[in-house]
């Protein structure tokens, strides 16, 4: 039966991806290594590049069988790096992740939609110091010989989920969008 | 062509004082906002003495390229060393006013904070992102702002011997609206 599934899957990939490489197969080992967790804030007009150091991913996505993807993601916030030191003490705290109440961010798929191509969106909900939203996630989908390569992004409003409170609430010092993108590699399941 | 002319010309008195203006408000804006606790505040502080030092660099172009190009009336009478201290102080004030906003721009460069000037313009980087860079010309450009107040003062304190021991027209001559 799975067998059979596989197989079935293996001739709709090939459709889907480029020739040769297709085996169907879900990526699922995620390689932490590989893998980056950006985001891109505007202070005063200036994009100032950030990142977290660590997060967990977990992903099973077949490409010939999208729709029944899945994935989570967490993040360890005081992992963060937001472009200056100053900065990094700064958004730990109360007004902003308030890490020692809520040290990690997650982020839970509920369903993933094909657009075309090689173009996907997760949809899902995050969680934030508490506060849960719904977020779509565009992305893209790679494979790169044993591997497969997930980019995409979306804006987060930072006020949704209270993070930059007090004096910081004010969006021109600080704009409410923020830019997040990822970049997951995972490996195929192994067998 | 008058050389001799005995006053500035209304360029040179122009950019003269309003890098002056410019510069007076930059110097405290710095002085003030640096030792603040990090808050929107001082980021809004940070933009907008980036935006009044961008300014003065700017301005700093036509301005010495006009120098160059115009000579400043010939000096008053005074003895030989107090010209001389008079001219040194005044070539110092020119080099200070394109280094000090130069640095400034590297320093925000190499912090890794691009200069995005009155919010909309985004100027390139000068230099890529670098901790030692960032922390060194800090360093530099406070340096060269004690400097420059230094020179300013000297500057300055010369403009009012002119007009209250010499009573001569050499603070006039460079006033906007004087004869
Ligand atoms: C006429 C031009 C300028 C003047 C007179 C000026 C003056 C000053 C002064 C007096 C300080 C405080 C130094 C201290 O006490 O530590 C300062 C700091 C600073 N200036 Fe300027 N500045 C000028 C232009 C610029 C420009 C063009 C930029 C950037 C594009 C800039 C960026 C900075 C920054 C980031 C600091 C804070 C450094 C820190 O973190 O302590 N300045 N400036
Ligand atoms: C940041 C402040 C200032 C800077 C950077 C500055 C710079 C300069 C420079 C470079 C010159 C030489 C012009 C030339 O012959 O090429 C000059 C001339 C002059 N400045 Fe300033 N200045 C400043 C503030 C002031 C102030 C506050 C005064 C008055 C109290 C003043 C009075 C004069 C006068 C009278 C001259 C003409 C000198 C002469 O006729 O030989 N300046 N200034």
């Amino acid at each position: 039966m799975k067998i059979q599934t596989l197989t079935l899957n293996a001739a709709l990939s090939t459709a889907l991806l480029l020739a040769g490489n297709a085996h169907a197969a879900e990526f699922n080992q995620v390689d932490a290594a590989r893998s980056s967790l950006a985001f891109s804030s505007k202070q005063m007009g200036v994009p100032v590049p950030g990142s977290f150091k660590r997060f967990t991913t977990q992903i099973a996505f077949d490409p010939a069988k999208p729709t029944a993807a899945s994935t989570t993601l967490e993040i360890d916030l005081a992992s963060i790096d937001a472009g200056s030191k100053d900065a990094n003490d700064e958004v730990v705290g109360k007004q902003w992740f308030n890490v020692k109440a809520f040290p990690t961010a997650k982020f839970v798929s509920t369903g993933v939609k094909a657009l075309g191509g090689n173009r996907f969106e997760a949809i899902g909900k995050m969680t934030i110091k508490g506060q849960t939203r719904d977020v779509v996630a565009p992305f893209t989908f790679k494979q790169d010989g044993a591997s497969g390569v997930f980019d995409g992004g979306f804006v987060l409003k930072r006020m949704e989920y209270n993070i930059g409170e007090g004096p910081w609430a004010d969006v021109s010092a600080v704009a409410n969008e923020i830019e997040i993108k990822f970049h997951v590699v995972a490996n195929a399941a192994k067998k | 062509m008058n050389t001799t002319a005995p006053r500035y010309s209304g360029p040179a008195i122009a950019a003269h004082w309003l890098i002056a203006a410019l510069i007076l408000v930059a110097f405290p804006l710095g002085v003030y906002m640096h030792d603040l606790p990090l808050s929107p505040n001082k980021l809004k502080l940070y933009s907008y003495h980036k935006w009044i030092g961008i300014t003065v660099l700017l301005l700093f172009v036509p301005r010495i390229l006009w120098r160059i190009t115009h000579r400043p009336p010939a000096a008053l009478p005074m003895p030989a060393w107090q010209h001389k201290i008079a001219e040194g102080t005044h070539h110092l004030l020119y080099l200070l006013m394109f280094l000090v906003p130069l640095t400034g721009w590297l320093m925000s460069s190499a912090k890794g904070f691009q200069v995005v000037y009155f919010g909309v313009l985004p100027l390139p980087d000068l230099i890529g992102k670098s901790e030692e860079l960032g922390d060194l010309f800090k360093e530099v450009h406070e340096a060269l702002n004690w400097a420059l107040l230094v020179l300013v003062g000297l500057h300055v304190a010369g403009a009012l011997k002119h007009v209250i021991l010499d009573k001569d027209g050499t603070l006039r001559r460079m006033l906007p609206f004087g004869k």
